[in-house]
């Protein structure tokens, strides 16, 4: 037993020794030596101890994962996988968590407002209203990519029209929020159902690509279309909301007035907070519902199977458009929604990393999930923006995260399907996420 | 002449198939009989599957005509129909030779998804299902009392909630026609439906099918390999090879065919009967 163990050590010395010796080799050159600047001439900088620091670490880690990892009889690892939850009781999670998540939604405000006063509360409000923009983002992704199973990598250009719609109808002929918000809502599934139809007949990668293309026409469009959308300058002076016809203004007639409060330009933030999160749900709220009707039914067994579709008399054409045009909707909703909150849009905010967000958003939340989509929401955007003070840390570890958590899951965060009709309500369960299709556009 | 003639469901007149420079399928003409269980058999690519993709819709045939007769007396060519309309106007359902059910969705869900059409109606394209009309809830309930009713009929009622991927492979067989027949068809096209199936699973499967052509009033059109299931259930078998038709009749007509033997098992004359033997013909 001992001589065992003597074995495991010197064994594992040894293996680390020659990592370290590699490491060396490899490190003596890239990081032990650096050209630099110098009077007359590049002159060689010596960085000994870098060098030295990076080998230590090789060693180290080289044999710490030989004792504990690679050669023990119980990896640490082994451990590690223990603690990841099982596929029912995430799902059960998902459904635990829904009706906190939703109560802490509705209260946020006052709790801000009460701990942090108006002041302070403010940063964390308007965090909290772009965390709920990207969740209404995802869960209006969702009805195509989760559910119809057709990648979008475009989503972001039926945002832009949703938001170019309201400051321009608002511009041209002085629209307000209230009367714009549905017309944009339309235009984008107007432009949902133009991008659908060409895009009819693509399957998998090659629909990606062309929805990729068609999100940056509407872009480059708008950037260079001077004289109607102001080209790179942009749109400003974005008329704000009203509530009930009150505005949020100082003095007679304002909001803050009429209620008889103190005026406090906090009002207005938290008014576009409940708006956007009524929005959100109103989306959440459709969707479920649309997953129990014929048509949601029929997105998803599109998902599943095309041809078995067509063989039961499905119109495959109308499903698809239709599936394009709603989430085209939500997305131009959304749209409308942050044109009136920034007061200025340009192209700017409407790039492709957008789109990437977004879609990364509904991936790792789980496709198909509603609560999923949340938690990736709040992960992704809050956790960006909580950390701003670590600036080029924040992507390594982003992206980090990303590559753990699709290692860990790789279909999402929350990947159990809820049938959407069940003969017994209790003996029914989440459908395990290996059963289910992606979809192949 | 025989009954298939006299009043067919389903007409294939001159019905040509070419990929290319391949002919698949050559001028071939049949009739399926209202009320019949009709056997299309042939050796591995005879054509079969294609025939049976042109009336489906899933191909268009190069040449010929399609005609399928509905009980109402309306004609519908299948041929100029697009794919899912022959499913959903003309009373055609088929099921697959490789199963494509939707694995994901339990097996109530895919019994509802096959009577998409008549509830899209009780909807109202969606608009009243989202108001929450009256109007839907009832005719869900009704599609959901048929789906029941052919979960029990194919014996399929106690895995309703089940997704259809975990069942096993003679029970997905039998969802794909219970799904099929959710469609309200009047002719039912099945692709090869004893393929893996056990003896015990083909003796159901063949109370199965007489059950839809007496009780329902559908016609079958099936594709088999299996000669004691064609042999025991068709009442009209019509063989192909390369393409055409080389034989056409009831079983026992079928069956003593010089040229379906010659063709289907491939031998020399004088050892005919020997191979005959041996198969059981």
């Amino acid at each position: 037993m001992a001589a065992q163990k003597q074995d495991l050590l010197a064994g594992s010395v040894k293996d680390a020794a020659v990592g370290a010796l590699v490491a060396f080799g490899l490190f003596a050159m890239l990081i032990g030596m650096k050209t630099d600047v110098s009077i007359g001439g590049l002159s060689i900088e010596y960085r000994w101890s870098a060098v030295a620091i990076a080998v230590a670490v090789v060693f180290v880690g080289r044999l710490a994962l030989n004792l504990f990892v690679w050669k023990s009889e119980k990896p640490v690892t082994a451990m590690l996988g223990g603690l990841v939850p099982s596929q029912s009781s995430a799902s059960r999670f998902g459904h635990l968590i829904t009706p906190v998540l939703f109560v802490l939604a509705v209260v946020l405000p006052f709790l801000l407002m009460y701990f942090l006063g108006s002041r302070g509360s403010r940063q964390y409000l308007d965090l909290a209203i772009l965390v709920t923009t990207y969740v209404m983002l995802g869960w209006g992704l969702n009805i195509v990519v989760g559910l119809a199973g057709l990648l979008d990598l475009g989503y972001v250009a039926f945002y832009a029209v949703g938001a170019y719609s309201y400051a321009l109808l608002a511009q041209y002929f002085g629209f307000s929020f209230w009367l714009c918000l549905p017309l944009a809502g339309i235009l984008a599934a107007f432009w949902g159902i133009i991008l659908g139809f060409p895009v009819l007949r693509l399957r998998g990668d090659y629909l990606a690509i062309v929805t990729l293309a068609f999100g940056e026409i509407i872009r480059v469009v708008l950037l260079n279309w001077y004289e109607f959308t102001g080209g790179p300058n942009g749109l400003s002076g974005i008329p704000r909301p009203s509530f009930f016809g009150l505005e949020f203004e100082r003095g007679e007639g304002g909001f803050a007035d009429f209620f008889g409060l103190e005026f406090n330009s906090i009002h207005r933030i938290i008014f576009l907070y409940y708006l956007i999160l009524v929005m959100a749900l109103l989306t959440n709220f459709v969707t479920m519902r649309l997953r129990k009707l014929p048509v949601g039914r029929a997105w998803e067994a599109l998902r599943e199977d095309e041809i078995a579709c067509r063989s039961l008399g499905i119109n495959t054409t109308n499903t698809k458009l239709t599936a394009f045009a709603l989430g085209a909707m939500f997305g131009g909703f959304a749209g409308s929604f942050f044109a009136t909150r920034q007061g200025f849009i340009s192209p700017e905010s409407f790039t492709f990393i957008e789109s990437a967000v977004i879609l990364a958003i509904v991936v790792l939340g789980g496709l198909g999930s509603q609560v999923g989509v949340v938690i990736a929401a709040v992960v992704m955007i809050g956790g960006f923006e909580f950390f701003r003070q670590f600036e080029e840390y924040r992507m390594l570890v982003f992206g980090l995260l990303m590559v753990v958590i699709m290692v860990w899951k790789p279909r999402g965060l929350i990947s159990t399907r809820a049938p959407s009709i069940a003969l017994d309500r209790k003996k029914a369960k989440g459908i395990s996420a290996d059963l289910v299709q992606e979809g192949h556009g | 002449m025989s009954r298939w003639n006299d009043d067919p469901v389903l007409r294939i007149e001159h019905v040509t198939m070419r990929f290319g420079g391949l002919v698949a399928v050559n001028d071939l003409s049949f009739n399926v009989g209202r009320g019949d269980i009709t056997a299309l058999i042939g050796p591995n690519g005879a054509g079969k599957t294609t025939v049976f993709n042109c009336a489906t819709g899933f191909y268009k045939p190069t040449e010929g005509r399609i005609t399928m007769k509905r009980r109402t007396g309306e004609h519908y060519l299948l041929e100029r129909m697009p794919d899912f309309k022959i499913s959903a106007e003309a009373g055609v359902a088929r099921t697959f030779q490789n199963i494509r059910l939707f694995g994901g969705m339990t097996l109530l869900e895919n019994l509802m998804v096959a009577q998409h059409n008549p509830l899209m109606v009780a909807s109202n394209y969606t608009i009243g299902g989202l108001l929450g009309l009256g109007g839907f809830r009832k005719a869900e309930a009704g599609a959901v009392d048929r789906a029941k009713y052919w979960l029990e009929r194919t014996n399929l009622i106690d895995r309703a909630d089940a997704p259809a991927a975990d069942l096993p492979y003679g029970d997905q067989r039998r969802l794909e026609i219970a799904r099929a027949m959710c469609t309200m068809p009047e002719l039912l096209c099945l692709d090869e439906p004893a393929a893996g199936l056990n003896p015990r699973e083909s003796a159901e499967l063949n109370t199965l099918l007489h059950y839809i052509r007496d009780e329902h009033d559908t016609s079958v059109l099936l594709i088999e390999h299996d000669m004691s299931v064609v042999m025991e259930i068709s009442d009209h078998v019509v063989v192909l090879d390369y393409g055409e038709k080389i034989s056409d009749g009831t079983p026992d007509e079928v069956k003593n065919d010089p040229k379906v033997i010659a063709a289907y098992l491939g031998v020399a004359d004088d050892e005919v009967d020997q191979v005959e033997e041996e198969v059981g013909l």
